[in-house]
């Protein structure tokens, strides 16, 4: 479902001298439907990098990055756009929405954008709040007044409305107590049941053992830390 | 008379204003540039009714110049006067007897006939001016036919009256093209301007001439909601007792007395020659 | 899929001086397109090239009219542009009093479009236009009164209104937030998102402002002397910008 194909990634800084700073190279991975693949590495090995190299908000310099039969790396702004809203969703550790849009309307976007029925897409929304002990009575409110915990607990609603064939988790469990990390790792396992495709960052060695089925490790592809 | 050359103008001028008036009718309600001459007399007195009409006028016409309807005001007197001076045409106050009627806000009661010609006298002749002050701008709405405008006048009249409270130079779309200003007519007399005359309007300011030839579609501008109505006042005349005629009221008093009387001085003239009595003069013989 | 917009080398000359060159790009149904750069990038020219208020000097901008499929409209007659222009286009202008008429009512103002295609019924017009003050958050008690005692947000919204109730499938939008308050600019930004979702509109929005594209618009083009330095994703663009040109125009966002 996922594949990288020797892909790397360079920043060229134009406005200090024209620095290129390599970051990537040689990455190949591969994740099939139904497999969750953790990524590790020391804190500025790339994981990030990657996961965003993967959903297109950073442009691989070469290389094939294969999600379904699209090659994001060479896609057309609406092909990704068209990705993003059917196959590839994003879970990141924060939550970055609208002003004033009600909590609920923010977790049942995803569903709306693939047009889903609107009651359908509020019923679903509202379930995975309630699995996620976000109170009801918050749900009419938007989240940017919440607390840390609360938001991303709202971020992963909304990445799990929708059932994306792949998806990108960057630390799902982080900042949670432990029902609700609980809650988290169900819903992860309930998508690869049904077959997703996912690639995770887990700092959560526990969570990460138990959800994942392989490791890895990004410093094989950050160049001058290659083996 | 011979220091003027008939009516006032010259032949070269004449034959350029006929060359509008002509323009005019073949493109009815289209406004056409002309080069507007100076007369002895202010803007706003008419000069481009004058013009239209020295330029209509021949030596066989007869001659009336009404204003509000009265053959007897300044102004009205003041232009007969002008063409009795420098044309020598003969001029009557009696609509029958005319065949050139200049006219200032109003047409006459009696209905007109195919040989008769009315010149109308025009202060703004662009019905879009009011919201769209640019020249170039209203040009192109014209020629484009893009007269949703025109409508927003009659919107924002019933926003804020309840109803569409132009009382006069109501707009008109003639011939199903060309949106026009009637000239400052009561829109009691919209439904006459389809009529058998010929109809020539001038604006000497603006230096514009159109016109509105015999049996032309003109249509008032309205809502499906809110349908035109040539209003007048609710009452008959008080001198003639006619209860068709578009009436002016007349305050007679500081005690609250008024009366209404026709407008149009020669059609109560003649009904009351006709024998017609309206309630005043019932009440002086009673 | 037909593209609804589809540019192709516009270019725009003022004498010597270049307007904007080479321009060329694909605007697919219910995309929105941001165009950034300094001021006198050609944005605001390439914009008005496209919207058949300049001429451009070479080039097509074919739209996909509802009746004869894509059409040139640079080449296409201007009674027929300017009926797309009331029609299936809309424009935003920076300065609302551009955009409106003062001395009509908010209720004319929005109605006049609707009178322009020919709607005559004075209360079919007056619910479509009060039902449009609602949805750009404006209070019905307000439909009589001028835009000249709105405040600046509020004249800015009247004339999405105006621009948006004949239902449009492309709008133009230059610098729609320019010369509001941050907190103004918030609330239009959400309510233009939420216009262009529900609706389904394409829009282009030309803006010097990185944050507006970043909520508003999919996708991102960068604008510097009269050429397209960098265009892709949005998010991609800002994020990973390509261009040096486009990584100090990143830069130099202030951090809040």
């Amino acid at each position: 479902m996922i594949e990288l194909i020797n892909v790397s990634k360079s920043f060229t800084l134009h406005n200090q001298g024209s620095a290129v700073i390599p970051v990537m190279q040689g990455a190949s991975l591969k994740v099939a439907e139904g497999e969750c693949v953790a990524l590790t590495g020391a804190s500025g090995a790339g994981k990030s990098t990657l996961m965003r190299v993967i959903y297109g908000n950073y442009l691989a310099a070469s290389g094939r990055v294969l999600v379904g039969d699209l090659d994001v790396a060479r896609a057309e702004p609406r092909e990704i756009l068209a990705l993003r809203r059917e196959t590839l969703g994003y879970v990141s550790q924060f939550l970055r929405v609208v002003p004033r849009v009600p909590t609920l309307e923010v977790v049942a976007e995803p569903l709306l954008a693939v047009g889903c029925d609107k009651q359908a897409a509020l019923d679903k929304a509202a379930g995975l709040l309630g699995r996620l002990n976000i109170p009801e009575r918050l749900w009419s409110l938007s989240p940017t007044t919440f607390s840390g915990g609360e938001q991303q607990r709202v971020n992963i609603a909304r990445g799990f409305a929708h059932d994306y064939p792949a998806m990108l988790l960057d630390e799902p469990t982080a900042s949670l107590d432990a029902q609700n990390r609980e809650t988290v790792l169900s819903l992860i396992e309930e998508a690869k049941a049904r077959g997703a495709a996912i690639v995770g960052i887990f700092h959560d060695i526990e969570a990460r053992s138990r959800v994942c089925d392989r490791e890895i490790n990004v410093s094989e592809f950050t160049p001058g830390m290659a083996a | 008379m011979n220091e003027y050359n008939f009516a006032y103008l010259d032949e070269q001028t004449k034959r350029m204003i006929r060359r509008a008036i002509l323009k005019g009718l073949a493109v009815p309600g289209y406004q056409v540039p002309f080069a507007s001459r100076e007369m002895p007399m202010p803007y706003g007195w008419g000069t481009g009714g004058v013009q239209v009409s020295a330029a209509t006028l021949t030596p066989e016409d007869t001659f009336k110049v009404i204003d509000q309807g009265a053959d007897d005001t300044t102004n009205a007197v003041s232009i007969r006067k002008f063409f009795e001076n420098t044309a020598g045409v003969e001029t009557t106050e009696e609509t029958e007897k005319a065949t050139v009627i200049q006219t200032r806000h109003r047409i006459p009661e009696a209905k007109l006939r195919e040989d008769q010609i009315i010149v109308y006298q025009v202060p703004i002749p662009e019905p879009l001016r009011f919201l769209e002050p640019r020249e170039t701008e209203t040009r192109k709405m014209h020629s484009l036919e893009e007269y949703g405008l025109m409508h927003v006048k009659l919107y924002e009249d019933i926003s804020q009256h309840g109803a569409i409270s132009t009382a006069y130079a109501y707009p008109v779309k003639v011939l199903d093209r060309y949106v026009m200003d009637p000239s400052p007519i009561p829109k009691f007399d919209n439904p006459k301007l389809e009529m058998d005359a010929i109809q020539l309007f001038g604006a000497g300011r603006e230096q514009r001439i159109y016109a509105v030839p015999p049996h032309t579609k003109v249509v008032s501008l309205d809502f499906e909601d809110y349908p035109f109505e040539a209003t007048k006042a609710d009452h008959p005349c008080d001198l003639c007792g006619a209860e068709d005629s578009y009436l002016d009221e007349v305050i007679m008093d500081d005690a609250g007395n008024r009366m209404f009387v026709c407008s149009d001085t020669d059609y109560c003239r003649s009904r009351r020659e006709a024998g017609h009595v309206g309630r005043l003069v019932e009440e002086n013989t009673a | 899929m037909t593209p609804l917009l589809q540019v192709k080398g516009i270019e725009k000359r003022y004498g010597a001086r270049i307007g904007c060159a080479d321009v060329s790009f694909d605007l697919f149904p219910g995309e929105v397109m941001g165009i950034v750069g300094e001021s006198g990038s050609g944005k605001s020219t390439l914009l008005n090239c496209m919207a058949g208020h300049l001429e451009p000097d070479a080039g097509q901008v074919i739209f996909d009219t509802r009746a004869d499929g894509p059409v040139d409209t640079v080449t296409m007659s201007e009674p027929v542009r300017r009926m797309l222009g009331r029609t299936d286009w809309a424009f935003v202008h920076q300065h609302a009093r551009d955009g409106l008429r003062m001395s009509v009512s908010a209720g004319g103002n929005i109605g006049e479009r609707l009178m322009a295609v020919g709607d005559r019924h004075y209360g079919d017009i007056r619910d479509r236009a009060i039902d449009w003050l609602g949805r750009v958050e404006i209070e019905e008690s307000r439909v009589d009164d001028r835009p000249s005692a709105f405040s600046g947000g509020m004249q800015q919204r009247l004339q999405i209104a105006r621009n948006l109730v004949t239902g449009p499938r492309l709008v133009f939008m230059d610098e729609p937030t320019g010369g509001l308050d941050v907190s103004v600019q918030a609330r239009l930004l959400d309510l233009l998102r939420g216009l262009v979702r529900e609706m389904g509109l394409s829009a282009i929005i030309v803006t010097h402002d990185l944050a507006v594209v970043r909520l508003l618009a999919d996708r991102l083009m960068v604008m510097k002397s009269g050429h397209v330095v960098e265009a892709g994703l949005t998010d991609q663009v800002l994020d990973d910008p390509q261009h040096a040109y486009t990584q100090l125009l990143v830069s130099s966002v202030l951090q809040v």
